[in-house]
């Protein structure tokens, strides 16, 4: 009996006292699922209670398919806490928007003249940004708050490009430039391209970049619309560049089953040339191999009429439980968490980029510097007129690997990813 | 009729104070295994995207079921992989762990030595052991690869087993025999060091050889354990999950995507909480069915023996 008194109503009790306390108004609960940035959160949250007196409790939760899961049940029993991630694109956002879990902070952000809203990268923001004419029909507004950005760029290494007789300091711009940098690479013994293409995101992302640039923003958004096809000559080229790229035995052995964290290994190991990856991969190679002479190339032009665009936009959002009694403190804390002193700790602790733009005004960060320099030339899908279909997605994705593995034809591809969006639409 | 009262309320006490003892386990059960699979099923008649509140579900019948009988080709080919798994698994995993567990309950010796050895993969993570075979898999310096150039054989020198779609479900399926088979080792012996030795003696006395003894004497007694960890080896390889994430994702392409992670899909990419129930039903039908073929099959092979 004493038995069943300690194993059933202390912990009761127990839930019962840490939920009163994280009421307590001093007391602000975050959930992330950030294991890199979580020591350097848990400092910025001492800090800010020796000023504030609120005590900010950051919570880890990873890896992030297990915080997404723990999200969706906690916003199901409405145990949500006052500030969290949503892991996921527009139409995630969207859903939690919907069902009423998130406020707009677009009234904060536009306090006193914008004074919080013009501190952060325009393109950081628009990422949790919904328009008027929003394909979720959500009411206009920000809905989320970023804490840093993101981009994704190829990265080439420096050393290499110089054992194979390749300028260090001029990477390929063209897709012909590419071509022949790849045979000298090979020429010299390495691989040529090493990137995680198990992740079918990372592939759609690149995919993406060469489609903008071949057949303009436009028509790009049309695909997705649907009022372009898929079987569309420029989608053939697009798929049969991973055809060219693989009979010329430009990628590292077993790219389609590698993830990112194994490609970045192998790039960080110099194994291969060249890889495709976004700015958190900085700090990944810092703690890999921190003698690393890379730098970041953009996409090679396919059509020199039209720009070449790189994904990005907000790396790591944090949102506002709508239902929390204490939206203002938290708002308090991300506005602090999101000032400049703050975004440079972030940024030397963890080599994100930082959402405020001010951030590197008193010099650069090397690399880091090189992601921000281009952030004028990023796209970000959550920013478009239209989404594609996840299933869509999937499948251009796969059906990419399995052109690189010679499974399928660019053609081939093409017809199947097109049949699947007209059942969709 | 005092003592027949008496007696009466005594068994009806003695009843509600055994059932007191189990309530809290079945409340458990009731809660956490019986309200779940009504509320899969309910769901599964649903369109709802997982996050919106449950009243904003909409109901649709059955058309979840009718697709994935006429217009799922994803599901039924991740539900072949699974099965040339389990078909694997079934024959060469057991095959392995009989003839392993007759060599222990022969008393070869270090047999205890053995029993830790073949029980220690089961008890690894299988994420972990993923990994460790998804390194050694690799083909640009994994150790199967430089072992098979070192003794000679230099044609596999860069293949990469886990992204060629000839090799890759094979691959995983290698390990999860390696991974399983140390289970059916354990019960295999267990059943057998329960076979009463008079048995064996009395037929060496008849002049038995050990063909006849294994086959007269061993199997039959033997199918209640044999049924036993074919149940357990198809419920377990069919759900294989583990292994698939930490070692192909499902790649490359579709080639050795598995039901579970066709159900995962469905509720993570593409938020069909609804759909992603339907078929975690039709699955879990498929495998009572498959499990009670099983049982009755055995049991008929348990009469003609």
């Amino acid at each position: 009996m004493m038995a069943a008194f300690v194993l059933i109503v202390i912990p009761i009790f127990s839930s019962c006292s840490k939920k009163a306390e994280l009421n307590d108004e001093k007391t602000l609960l975050i959930w992330h699922w950030m294991t890199d940035r979580d020591e350097t959160f848990q400092t910025l949250a001492g800090q800010y209670k020796d000023q504030t007196g609120i005590d900010v409790r950051f919570e880890l939760y990873a890896p992030s398919d297990v915080y997404t899961y723990k999200v969706r049940a906690a916003a199901q029993t409405n145990t949500l806490p006052d500030i969290y991630g949503i892991l996921g694109e527009s139409r995630d956002i969207s859903k939690f928007v919907n069902a009423g879990y998130v406020p707009d902070m677009a009234p904060y952000l536009d306090a006193n003249n914008g004074e919080w809203r013009n501190v952060f990268f325009k393109e950081a923001l628009a990422t949790n940004e919904f328009g008027k004419d929003n394909p979720f029909k959500l009411k206009p507004g920000t809905y989320g708050i970023p804490i840093d950005v993101t981009n994704i760029q190829m990265l080439y290494n420096k050393d290499i490009f110089k054992k194979a007789g390749l300028d260090p300091d001029n990477p390929p711009e063209t897709w012909e430039e590419f071509l022949d940098a790849g045979e000298k690479i090979k020429e010299a013994g390495y691989s040529v391209f090493v990137g995680g293409f198990a992740e079918i995101w990372l592939i759609n992302s690149i995919a993406s970049c060469f489609a903008i640039n071949l057949m303009g923003f436009e028509k790009f958004e049309n695909t997705l619309k649907g009022d372009v096809p898929y079987t569309d000559p420029d989608w053939i080229k697009i798929f049969s560049l991973f055809d060219e790229m693989s009979r010329k035995d430009f990628y590292i052995s077993g790219i389609v089953s590698m993830v990112n964290k194994q490609g970045e290994r192998y790039f960080a190991r110099e194994e291969a040339a060249i890889t495709y990856n976004g700015s958190w991969s900085v700090n990944v190679y810092s703690g890999m191999n921190p003698e690393l002479n890379y730098g970041t190339m953009l996409p090679p032009k396919l059509k020199a009429d039209n720009p070449v665009m790189i994904q990005g936009g907000a790396g790591s959002s944090f949102f506002i439980n709508s239902r929390s009694d204490k939206i203002d403190v938290a708002v308090d804390f991300l506005k602090w968490l999101t000032d400049r002193k703050q975004q440079l700790y972030l940024a030397e602790k963890t080599n994100n980029l930082p959402s405020n733009k001010y951030t590197f005004d008193e010099g650069s960060k090397g690399i880091l510097q090189e992601f921000v320099d281009d952030m004028d030339k990023m796209f970000h899908p959550q920013t478009m007129r239209y989404s594609e279909h996840p299933r869509v997605l999937e499948m251009m994705g796969k059906g990419i690997q399995a052109i690189i593995i010679g499974k399928k034809t660019p053609e081939e591809l093409a017809r199947e990813v097109q049949e699947l969006k007209q059942n969709l639409m | 009729m005092d003592k027949l009262y008496d007696q009466k309320k005594l068994n009806f006490k003695s009843l509600l104070g055994n059932y007191t003892f189990i309530l809290p386990a079945l409340i458990m059960f009731l809660l956490f295994n019986v309200y779940p699979v009504f509320l899969i099923l309910k769901l599964s008649f649903y369109e709802w995207d997982g996050i919106s509140p449950l009243s904003a579900m909409k109901f649709i019948g059955v058309r979840h079921f009718i697709e994935i009988f006429t217009k799922d080709k994803l599901w039924w080919e991740s539900v072949w992989h699974a099965g040339i798994i389990t078909l694997l698994a079934l024959t060469l995993q057991n095959a392995l762990a009989l003839i392993l567990a007759l060599a222990v309950d022969k008393g070869i010796r270090g047999g205890n030595i053995y029993r830790v050895i073949f029980f220690m993969p089961p008890v690894l993570s299988g994420i972990v052991i993923g990994l460790i075979w998804k390194w050694i898999y690799d083909g640009h310096d994994g150790l199967l690869n430089h072992f098979l150039v070192s003794i000679g054989i230099t044609r596999f020198e860069h293949m990469a087993w886990l992204a060629n779609p000839e090799t890759a479900l094979y691959a995983v399926a290698i390990i999860h025999m390696w991974r399983g088979f140390g289970w059916g080792f354990i019960i295999l012996l267990a059943g057998l060091q329960n076979i009463d030795t008079q048995l064996y003696e009395a037929a060496e006395v008849d002049g038995a050889e050990a063909w006849h003894k294994f086959i007269h004497i061993t199997c039959p007694l033997m199918i209640p354990v044999f049924i036993l960890v074919s149940i357990l080896t198809i419920l377990g390889t069919m759900q294989i999950y583990d292994l698939i994430v930490s070692m192909t994702n499902g790649g490359p392409e579709y080639y050795t995507e598995v039901p579970i992670t066709r159900i995962l899909a469905s509720m993570q990419g593409e938020n069909r909480f609804g759909y992603a129930c339907a078929r975690g039903l039709v699955f879990g039908g498929m495998l009572l069915i498959l499990s009670m073929l099983q049982i009755k099959i055995s049991k008929r092979l348990q009469k003609n023996l």
